[in-house]
């Protein structure tokens, strides 16, 4: 039997994005919110973060992944605003109804004015990568492992080889240390590291754990029981020369080979996608190419800290009221962003200026490691914001504010781009 | 002795190395740092390094098997596995709560180990 019930706001996914949107939403003067998660608990992947680190410019402090989604999970219930745990949502369609299904409750068909998409993202698993050799167990993705070490309480391996140097991998290979096991190696593909100097130095260093960068996997051995792995260097194509293999005895490997945002409900509701996030193609409120369904957080573009997440979802909750109440201003955007020279992508990737505020926020990675350029945005010939930077890193998100006195009566593109920074006479 | 690091106090992650020298100004000379903070940074990571300890360890009575934990503060990093010992024979009942203390006094340091979330 289908029911059908109403809310103001519907936000699919408990952790650190959906929770500050519900917080967000209901300050912004929504009553009648519902956040719906698949897990056992609300928090998200923050609870098997144990590590600190999180919240250094959200709370001024260094906080567990636990201790960060804590605070917000007790906030939303002091507010009162209704969840439900082990509830998993079916399909999203543009009509904003959502089908969801939980052994408590069944099947049943939910509308909400608007809805919140904060699904987060996944681990880019094997398959993906094409890695030789045998299927054996033993191979986790770095997420998984850490899953079952922090949560379950259960060990993964004894000596280990990690695939990929992203932060997950780094905060894994000393977590397996602590708890006993030799991790052997982290190969990275890429002649950088994806992750933080500071995991790289309390990860590795400290642990004696080597970094070997442009390796990759070219073997794995092992029928029932992974039993060894062979790494070896690559060139300039990636490709693995020949007479540079390091064979390691090893009943563990783990995974870390990137991010990718969780989307099959934003198709089943017909949202664009921005090729190069994997994330929905929003607009200054956080709003799909669907009016009325926002995204934020992880399901957007893959960040690297979790307050970049909250701020975002901030946002997306707030204009999600503001839709819910009708005070959005609907219409054809004023301004399309687009990455230039040097950049991947901009988040946003539309502008309404009427929309705006006092600014919009926009979100960037570069292409590949910098250092000493000019961050600058114009319109046309016009420069409209120009930021010096030190250093430039893919690994690490950077963002620009521009007040909204400097879009008003612009439109037409808006390029992000990098620019060499002028010698002085 | 010259001792070679990479400063992790901001993202630049300049790769320096730092040398005992009683005629420089702070006790020690520096090359490949851009900035003070790094020395500062530096001398404390020869002299005495810390780091904060996270881990996780046995509950009963709740509904997980496993709490996670850490230090109140930065501990001396060569008592690291030291603490991860304590850590691993520790087991507590629940309820818990976050920030509860579940040892004192780490090594006579005032640092506490304590619970990182609600259990």
């Amino acid at each position: 039997m289908t029911s059908m019930n109403t809310y103001e706001i519907i936000i699919v996914g408990g952790g650190p994005a959906g929770l500050a949107a519900a917080i967000e939403a209901h300050k912004g003067g929504s009553q009648n919110i519902l956040v719906l998660e698949r897990d056992r608990e609300l928090g998200g992947i923050l609870m098997q973060c144990i590590h600190n680190g999180f919240g250094l410019h959200i709370f001024k402090e260094e906080l567990t992944g636990p201790e960060y989604a804590e605070r917000f999970i007790r906030e939303m219930e002091s507010l009162g605003i209704e969840y439900r745990l082990d509830t998993m949502v079916l399909e999203l369609r543009d009509d904003r109804t959502v089908d969801i299904i939980s052994s408590q409750h069944g099947f049943e068909t939910l509308q909400a004015k608007a809805v919140v998409l904060a699904m987060g993202c996944r681990e880019r698993a094997r398959g993906a990568i094409n890695i030789p050799g045998t299927r054996p167990a033993g191979i986790y993705s770095a997420g998984a492992a850490q899953r079952f070490v922090n949560m379950e309480g259960l060990m993964v391996g004894k000596r280990v080889v990690v695939l990929g140097s992203g932060d997950i991998g780094l905060i894994m290979a000393r977590r397996m240390t602590l708890e006993g096991a030799k991790v052997l190696a982290v190969a990275e593909i890429l002649p950088y590291s994806g992750g933080l100097t500071r995991n790289i130095v309390q990860c590795l260093d400290d642990y004696d754990i080597p970094l070997y960068l442009s390796h990759t996997i070219t073997n794995i051995e092992g029928r029932d029981r992974v039993e060894g792995v062979t790494i070896a260097k690559v060139d300039a194509t990636r490709q693995p020369i020949p007479g540079t293999e390091i064979h390691y005895d090893c009943d563990t490997l783990l995974l870390s080979v990137g991010l990718i945002p969780e989307n099959e409900l934003s198709k089943s509701a017909g949202i664009r996608l921005d090729p190069v996030t994997g994330g929905p193609v929003v607009n200054e409120c956080m709003e799909t190419s669907v009016a009325g369904i926002f995204a934020c957080g992880n399901v957007v573009q893959v960040h690297d800290l979790v307050d970049w997440v909250t701020e975002e979802a901030r946002k997306a909750g707030h204009h999600a009221a503001r839709f819910a109440q009708g005070r959005l201003k609907e219409g054809s955007p004023d301004l399309v962003t687009r990455a230039g020279h040097g950049i991947r992508y901009v988040v946003p990737h539309t502008i309404r200026v009427g929309n705006l505020e006092l600014e919009v926020d926009l979100m960037m990675r570069v292409t590949e490691p910098c250092k000493n350029k000019n961050l600058v945005v114009r319109h046309g010939e016009t420069l409209v914001k120009k930021v010096r930077k030190a250093h430039l890193t893919p690994g690490e998100m950077e963002s620009i504010k521009i007040p909204v006195e400097k879009l008003r009566g612009l439109s037409g593109e808006l390029n992000v781009c990098l620019e060499e920074v002028a010698h002085e006479a | 002795m010259k001792r070679e690091l990479i400063c992790i106090v901001c993202p630049m992650g300049c790769h320096c190395s730092i040398e005992a020298d009683a005629t420089a100004p702070k006790g020690y000379t520096f090359s490949g740092l851009t900035c003070k903070r790094g020395e500062d940074y530096a001398i404390k990571e020869i002299t005495e390094p810390t780091r904060m300890l996270t881990s996780t360890i046995r509950i009963e009575g709740a509904r997980l098997p496993r709490l996670p934990v850490r230090t109140s503060s930065a501990i001396p990093k060569e008592r690291i596995y030291e603490c991860m010992g304590m850590i691993n024979a520790l087991k507590v009942t629940g309820p818990v709560s976050m920030g509860q203390v579940l040892i004192k006094d780490l090594f006579g340091t005032g640092v506490n180990l304590i619970a990182s979330r609600s259990l």
